[in-house]
């Protein structure tokens, strides 16, 4: 478990010890011991919802710094399509994908473009009848992550094509390569991205065997930069090459709008996506045929390294969008978009992989459960009773963390106490 | 541990068709924990949300006490429902006795006992007309490495 690479990191300084993040975490990955939070790596997914619930912004997404450009002879900027919603006064994308230009790469490849390709080619994929249904689409690499946690029921169900991410990045350089010959290793691939699940999804990819993508940037990061050039309205060229059915994927519900289906749903933010993945597992949504799941609330541009209100970048998004004429996306090039490497399940959840001792594992846990108040009010830095067990019997905390136990053994002693000097 | 099982009990309510499901959601939740193989924990959470869904709209609620060993895992479902008249016909596909309220919820589609059969590999009924009914249901357990 050593290897396990995460973009959601503590700054120990910043964080009180309260417990927001344990009690909204999805997967019960966040411990506060010591007065300091603490990430338990195998069980994270990097949903960013710590990030998004922490008063004292000590969680944070780590993205790559600028500084990598300079790794690269031909770099290019692959905008997330939630970059454009973050601008006021922005009527033009191209005004945007130029500034990308002026603040240092040579190239722009729009995300949002090669979400079209993968719009065609899972529509494909769909009329060839062969998938699972419901069919859970692989944009979010934090559900796809959750599901390999949680569900591994549904792992199957995961559509096996890459995320429009590393499409674009794949295009990016292949296009890049016979425009300016360079060596795919001299040119870089630079995501601009509203969420830390892509940036470790690049570092440690599912589904593929390497990522197209060589680094992340935060959306708020690269914000500030290119804020000086967007009014600047004089040399701008036409770079834009996406219409609104591929800009709209920043907004919860695009990805399915463009599919052109009847059965469909798409579903926001972290605590929604677990009801629906338990009632998928369940048997329970046998009359969808395509689900678009998203961690983020609103879609990504909810996503934690983002800078406007998602509500606002939402608005902004489809007022942009119908700027843009149709394309015929079967015009777009032809890739292999398929996943070449299976998504693994991780067994992180389970008490034991010997069954026979996570079961005598579970019964004392079962027990210590009902011994402690049910409260689950985090003050022993487990979010829950039952968390709490847990830990206690994977050996990692004691029944005395619970504070009302502990305060009923005082009164025991005290007890005892004033026995022992009435004796006296 | 003595012996190696584990015992479960789970409350459903009467006519709360929002709470449904969570007595195979905490199961769920529990089996994931102990290294059984995925494909088992999935027909255990249909089998008894399946069975959970009928106590709702048919039995006015009842008890499931769950047992779970390294062999099998063993669902019972008691209720002091209406009872069931024709098992075998209640065991066909689509035939249902639910009201037509149930079923504008979209409940009540007559799969309930054939998907619970379906999915577990032994189910037991036994049923007393005005008495009520208790189902047994078993699924063979195995690893996955």
């Amino acid at each position: 478990m050593e290897n396990i690479i995460h973009s959601v990191t503590l700054d120990k300084d910043r964080c009180k010890g309260c417990t927001k993040c344990i009690q909204l975490c999805p997967t019960q990955a966040i411990r506060v011991r010591n007065g300091k939070a603490k990430i338990l790596k195998d069980k994270c997914i990097d949903c960013g919802e710590c990030i998004r619930v922490c008063p004292y912004h000590a969680k944070k997404g780590v993205t790559d710094s600028f500084d990598m450009l300079n790794n690269y002879k031909y770099k290019i900027a692959l905008p997330a399509p939630t970059f454009y919603g973050q601008f006021k006064k922005v009527e033009n994308i191209n005004t945007l994908l130029n500034a990308l230009v002026k603040i240092g790469f040579d190239d722009v490849f729009e995300v949002a473009y090669a979400a079209q390709i993968i719009t065609r080619e899972t529509k494909n994929l769909i009329a060839s009848g062969e998938l699972e249904t419901p069919t859970i689409s692989s944009a979010c690499p934090a559900v796809v992550k959750l599901i390999s946690i949680r569900y591994p029921n549904l792992l199957p169900n995961i559509i096996p094509i890459i995320s429009p991410m590393d499409l674009a990045g794949k295009l990016a350089k292949k296009i890049a390569m016979e425009k300016t010959g360079l060596k795919e290793e001299e040119i870089g691939t630079f995501f601009i991205s509203p969420c830390a699940a892509k940036a470790t999804s690049v570092k440690s990819p599912c589904g593929l065997d390497k990522s197209y993508v060589d680094g992340v940037l935060s959306v708020s990061d690269v914000y500030l930069k290119v804020l000086p050039y967007i009014s600047k309205k004089e040399d701008v060229i036409e770079l834009s090459k996406a219409d609104f059915r591929g800009v709209c994927w920043a907004n919860s519900g695009g990805e399915v709008a463009s599919l052109d289906m009847e059965n469909v749903i798409a579903v926001d933010g972290i605590h929604n996506v677990i009801k629906i993945l338990d009632e998928i597992e369940d048997d329970k949504l046998s009359e969808i045929e395509y689900a678009e799941i998203l961690a983020c609330p609103g879609g990504c541009v909810g996503g934690p390294l983002t800078v406007e209100n998602s509500f606002v970048a939402q608005a902004r998004i489809k007022k942009l969008s119908k700027t843009l004429e149709k394309k015929d996306e079967n015009k777009f090039e032809v890739e292999d978009v398929m996943m070449n490497a299976p998504i693994p399940h991780n067994k992180a959840l389970r008490l034991d992989d010997d069954m026979v001792v996570a079961m005598e594992k579970m019964q004392r846990m079962i027990e210590i459960t009902e011994s402690l108040p049910g409260l689950d009010c985090g003050s022993c830095g487990a979010p829950t009773c039952r968390a709490l067990a847990e830990d206690i019997v994977r050996g990692y905390n004691t029944t005395n963390a619970c504070i009302y136990n502990l305060k009923a053994k005082i009164l025991d002693l005290a007890e005892g106490l004033e026995e022992f000097r009435g004796l006296k | 541990m003595a012996d190696n099982k584990i015992t479960m009990r789970f409350d459903v309510d009467a006519n709360n068709f929002s709470a449904a499901g969570e007595a195979s959601t905490k199961l769920k939740r529990t089996l994931k924990q102990l290294s059984i193989a995925p494909e088992v924990i999935r027909r255990v959470a249909v089998a008894m949300y399946e069975g959970e869904i009928n106590m709702v709209i048919h039995a006015n609620g009842g008890v499931i006490d769950v047992e779970i060993t390294p062999e099998y895992i063993k669902m019972i479902l008691a209720d002091n429902g209406p009872g069931i008249k024709d098992i075998n016909l209640a065991m066909t596909e689509g035939y249902s006795t639910a009201a037509d309220s149930v079923r504008e919820l979209g409940f009540g589609a007559g799969m309930g006992l054939p998907n619970m059969k379906k999915y577990t590999d032994d189910m037991k009924i036994t049923t007393e007309v005005g008495k009520g009914t208790t189902i047994e249901m078993l699924v063979k357990n195995s690893v996955e490495l």
